[in-house]
């Protein structure tokens, strides 16, 4: 079982990861529930991170993966360099237009289900770069789950996304990648 | 025998006949400016001859000026002879409308590059350049971004109030 991590939120002691199960039925050695919850429990604590760091957002994730806020806790412990084997891209920093389709292939490269979290300014919005040369926020070619505002954002902020990217996860209906209306979204960024 | 600017001066004005003007040293660094067609001849002349030495091409680029008609565009050679440690500053002006230079590339390799930088920013096109594509922008870019008539600000963001962001 996950470890509290209740110490910085103040009066908040119900931390998503200490909650109990799912709904099901439980007895004497047993316990019965939907596919649905027990693949999104597996999936949500064994994400495999892609970090498509370019700038500084990149340097606070490398906090955030060291020991003093241990981004393996939340099962994120392998982050991964090949799309092939991720579900998470994170996209931390500064994309410029030349890096667009760079990132555009990464993220077709990866296997469906895929997330993807932008952190920081300007990942989500170009930031304070208003310039010519910079894609002004990622989610002009990919489409993107959790945004993380600051610039950079602290590492519990990082942590904070990728929770809300394990709600999702969690969340997340088996059926929801056929879907018409995610096959539609993926239609508007042209991705088949 | 160190080389002075007024050394480089009087050679050039011998050698071109009047046609190297408007001679300035700002910061000491001496700066002058020749009809577009001669610069070959002149960045030739200055590497050739055995007291100039200008061996070194350091930088090359362009400045816009839209209000000078007919010579909107500067192009800047900063040479340097690394044997005596004298650098000097070259331009030729060209019109917008018919931005023709011709290419450095054969006299100094570094301008290879430079070249292609001034192009994708200033749209200066080289004559003879082997390869004078866009270095640095997308492929897909279709003006010249350092042109004054283009403002910096990425025009596609909509999500910014310009009044509040200091936007033009």
């Amino acid at each position: 079982m996950a470890r509290p991590v209740q110490y910085n939120l103040s009066g908040e002691n119900n931390v998503k990861l200490v909650t109990e199960g799912p709904e099901g039925h439980s007895g004497e050695g047993f316990f019965a529930t939907s596919l649905d919850k027990v693949v999104g429990l597996a999936r949500k604590n064994s994400i495999w991170p892609l970090p498509f760091a370019t700038s500084c957002c990149g340097i606070e994730f490398m906090a955030t993966m060291g020991s003093h806020y241990d981004f393996a806790r939340f099962g994120a412990e392998r982050v991964g360099f090949s799309p092939r084997q991720c579900d998470l891209l994170m996209v931390m920093g500064t994309i410029a237009k030349k890096m667009g389709p760079v990132v555009k292939q990464v993220y077709l490269q990866m296997a469906e289900p895929r997330w993807v979290l932008a952190m920081g300014a300007c990942a989500s919005s170009g930031g304070i770069f208003d310039s010519y040369s910079v894609l002004q926020g990622i989610d002009q070619i990919i489409p993107v789950d959790v945004y993380i505002p600051g610039c950079p954002p602290r590492p519990e902020a990082v942590l904070d996304g990728f929770m809300k990217i394990q709600d999702l996860v969690g969340k997340e209906s088996l059926r929801r990648r056929n879907g018409d209306r995610y096959k539609e979204l993926m239609g508007s960024y042209g991705i088949q | 025998m160190t080389l002075t600017n007024e050394t480089i001066k009087q050679r050039l004005i011998e050698k071109f006949e009047g046609q190297v003007v408007n001679f300035d040293e700002p910061y000491g660094m001496l700066t002058f400016e020749a009809p577009k067609e001669l610069n070959l001849k002149v960045l030739q002349y200055l590497y050739d001859d055995n007291e100039l030495k200008f061996r070194f091409l350091t930088d090359l680029q362009a400045v816009h000026y839209p209000h000078q008609e007919g010579r909107e565009l500067a192009v800047v050679y900063h040479l340097h002879n690394l044997v005596d440690n004298v650098r000097i500053r070259f331009k030729v002006f060209t019109n917008i409308l018919q931005p023709d230079i011709f290419t450095a590339t054969n006299l100094f390799a570094a301008a290879n590059w430079m070249e292609r930088e001034t192009y994708d920013y200033f749209g200066v096109n080289f004559k003879g350049h082997p390869n004078l594509i866009r270095i640095l922008n997308v492929e897909e870019m279709d003006y010249f971004p350092m042109r004054k008539e283009f403002p910096l600000e990425e025009q596609t963001r909509v999500d910014k109030d310009d009044e509040m962001f200091g936007r033009s």
